[in-house]
């Protein structure tokens, strides 16, 4: 690129401004899909989703459905649900067990791992090499405390290097089970939205709206959530760079030094739980961590750990988004995982007292979009107070927009890249 | 394949849908039948009109309004609904409603629903009644035009000479699919 010409992507994204054009371009879209969806890590899936050797689980990888899927060996699979003959789908179930895949069409079968086993009157094949024909694999997958990460990249960063500081989030997470093990095990709600994946990402860490979008429920319900939210807010939003984010209420919460306070209740409600966490971690450390609670924050580009639930966004076209949530159990929690489970189906979901709203603001920001004057979004809030915190990463007040801005910066990165 | 295959691989690829097996009462009280009728015409009535008080009268105390995800027949006390309201569950649903903020229903959808296909099940010994029908909902928004199809089963309850609805499970027929934004009482 000549270094006088601004690139399609300097011309799009300009310090605190986007262009609408991100979120309702087909051939954008298209090139997202190859250079973020089929690029970077991306999450999959939960280890708990299939306990047992044979389980599978129906899940996508960008628009790409996949299979992943617990082999009779034990280990996890990350398989392409195309049959390598003529394209059909080797299964049509949303989950189960089995040891093998048997395409429909013409009978080929397939192991759990992926490997051609027979095909259907097989004199036809004289000399050919099986071991060519199984199925395809996500090249490279990655498991960190259960999280299960997949990258269409034969090569690139190691889970570590693109998770970076956001591995903290997961840390943080499972610290609050008493096993230091979280479980995906409830089955997930899928709200199907008329609007772009990044309008979905973006508003998971803006701390702006909540007292807006959510004030029907605020007002009517005792959530203690609108603190976190005003003008006056100690919380922060933080970014960990390469599109991970998080709205941070500790500050908040080591105010109010209440354990359990995050979740809206206090200790002698849960007292199985607290008994586990004081047995687990000593009685101090386990007061900080049920003082800090769990994470709000979104690892790139399409996992959101919303304290007691997960979202994982899946992308369909650029109108169109199918977010899938679940509350987060704790393994071995039982008086927890109950109102967690309670929670999480108040809250998201089609009916949900949260994302019912929402997603009617996604809906509206992307038909809004067909009005083309202006052109560009407005992501300048807070750019006069953004920091950096202890460790160096940027902070900003929890209403300000510096997560989109920094979302949009990585974005940029990756679609300016040539390969 | 032989009739006894097919005997076993129907109902067990299809039991997730149509759910466990149900005793169906046989004998017709048209009287009976004409009530319930005109109870549940009522509450769909209440619930296209957007009278959320008069809805909410409808419930008993211990009320529960249960909407499942990804089957008929799931454990609400392991897996994700999209709605398991208890009767204060309910009350909050409604208050929040009211307030005018709820954004995915200002403006309100405008609906129009059918229900039909009522057949009562065998009343046990508590003196409940138990019915299920099947609805259509129409609905459109500012998103545009949505159809919505149910199994519904309710139990009923008479308080104090009148009926009440002391149960009522929507089992959407997508409901293991990507479905929009469903506010509105369903």
């Amino acid at each position: 690129m000549d270094g006088n010409l601004k690139s399609k992507w300097d011309e799009l994204i300009q310090p605190g401004l986007v262009h609408g054009s991100l979120y309702y371009d087909e051939a954008i879209f298209r090139e997202e899909i190859d250079k973020i969806w089929f690029k970077t890590w991306v999450y999959i899936g939960h280890e708990s989703e299939v306990p047992d050797n044979n389980d599978f689980v129906t899940k996508s990888l960008g628009t790409m459905p996949i299979l992943m899927v617990r082999d009779s060996k034990g280990e996890i699979q990350l398989l392409q649900n195309r049959c390598p003959h003529r394209g059909n789908a080797v299964c049509v179930q949303d989950k189960g067990n089995r040891a093998r895949f048997t395409c429909p069409y013409h009978s080929w079968t397939f192991s759990n791992s992926g490997d051609l086993i027979n095909y259907a009157f097989p004199e036809g094949y004289a000399g050919t090499d099986k071991s060519q024909l199984g199925l395809s694999k996500v090249p490279r997958i990655a498991i960190y405390r259960g999280f299960i990460f997949g990258s269409m990249a034969e090569e690139g960063p190691t889970i570590e290097e693109h998770l970076g500081g956001a591995k903290s989030v997961i840390d943080r997470l499972c610290d609050n089970s008493p096993t230091g093990e979280v479980e995906i095990s409830a089955g997930f709600l899928q709200h199907r939205t008329r609007a772009n994946w990044k309008f979905v990402y973006e508003n998971e860490v803006d701390g702006y709206h909540p007292a807006f979008v959510h004030s029907s429920i605020f007002s009517v319900a005792d959530s203690g959530i609108t603190d976190l939210y005003g003008a006056d807010a100690v919380a922060v939003t933080r970014s960990f760079g390469k599109g991970h984010l998080e709205v941070d209420p500790r500050p908040e919460f080591r105010k109010r030094d209440v354990p359990m306070s995050w979740f809206g209740t206090t200790a002698d409600k849960l007292p199985d739980y607290v008994n586990q966490m004081n047995a687990a971690y000593g009685e101090e450390k386990a007061r900080e961590i049920m003082i800090d609670g769990t994470p709000h924050a979104v690892i790139f580009p399409n996992l959101f750990i919303a304290e007691i639930q997960i979202f994982v966004i899946q992308p369909v076209g650029p109108g169109e988004c199918v977010q899938h949530s679940t509350a987060i159990q704790f393994k071995d929690a039982p008086d927890i995982n109950r109102r967690l489970r309670q929670q999480t189906m108040g809250s998201v979901g089609p009916a949900g007292f949260l994302l019912a709203d929402d997603t009617e603001m996604y809906e509206r920001n992307q038909r809004g979009l067909e009005i083309r004057d202006p052109e560009y979004l407005y992501l300048k809030r807070g750019e006069h107070r953004e920091r950096q915190d202890e460790d160096g990463y940027l902070i900003a007040h929890s209403t300000d927009d510096m997560p989109s801005r920094e979302f949009w910066s990585h974005y940029k990165s990756l679609m300016e890249a040539n390969t | 394949m032989t009739m006894e295959a097919i005997d076993i691989a129907g109902p067990e690829i299809l039991k997730e849908w149509v759910g466990k097996s149900r005793v169906y009462e046989k004998s017709f009280n048209p009287e009976l039948m004409h009530e319930i009728q005109q109870f549940i015409f009522r509450e769909a009535r209440l619930q296209d009109i957007h009278d959320y008080d008069a809805w909410e009268d409808l419930w008993t105390d211990d009320g529960l309004y249960w909407v499942p995800a990804n089957g008929t027949d799931t454990d609400p006390e392991r897996q994700m609904s999209l709605i398991y309201d208890n009767r204060s569950r309910i009350a909050l649903r409604i208050r929040q409603l009211k307030t005018g903020r709820r954004h995915s229903q200002t403006p309100p959808s405008q609906l129009a629903r059918v229900v039909s296909n009522f057949e009562l099940l065998k009343a046990g010994n508590d003196g409940d009644i138990h019915v299920m029908c099947t609805a259509q909902i129409f609905e459109t928004n500012l998103r545009g035009d949505t159809m919505w199809a149910s199994r519904n089963e309710y139990t009923l309850r008479r308080v104090g000479g009148e009926l009440k609805m002391a149960y009522k499970k929507v089992v959407l027929i997508n409901n293991n699919k990507a479905i929009y934004t469903l506010s509105f009482l369903i």
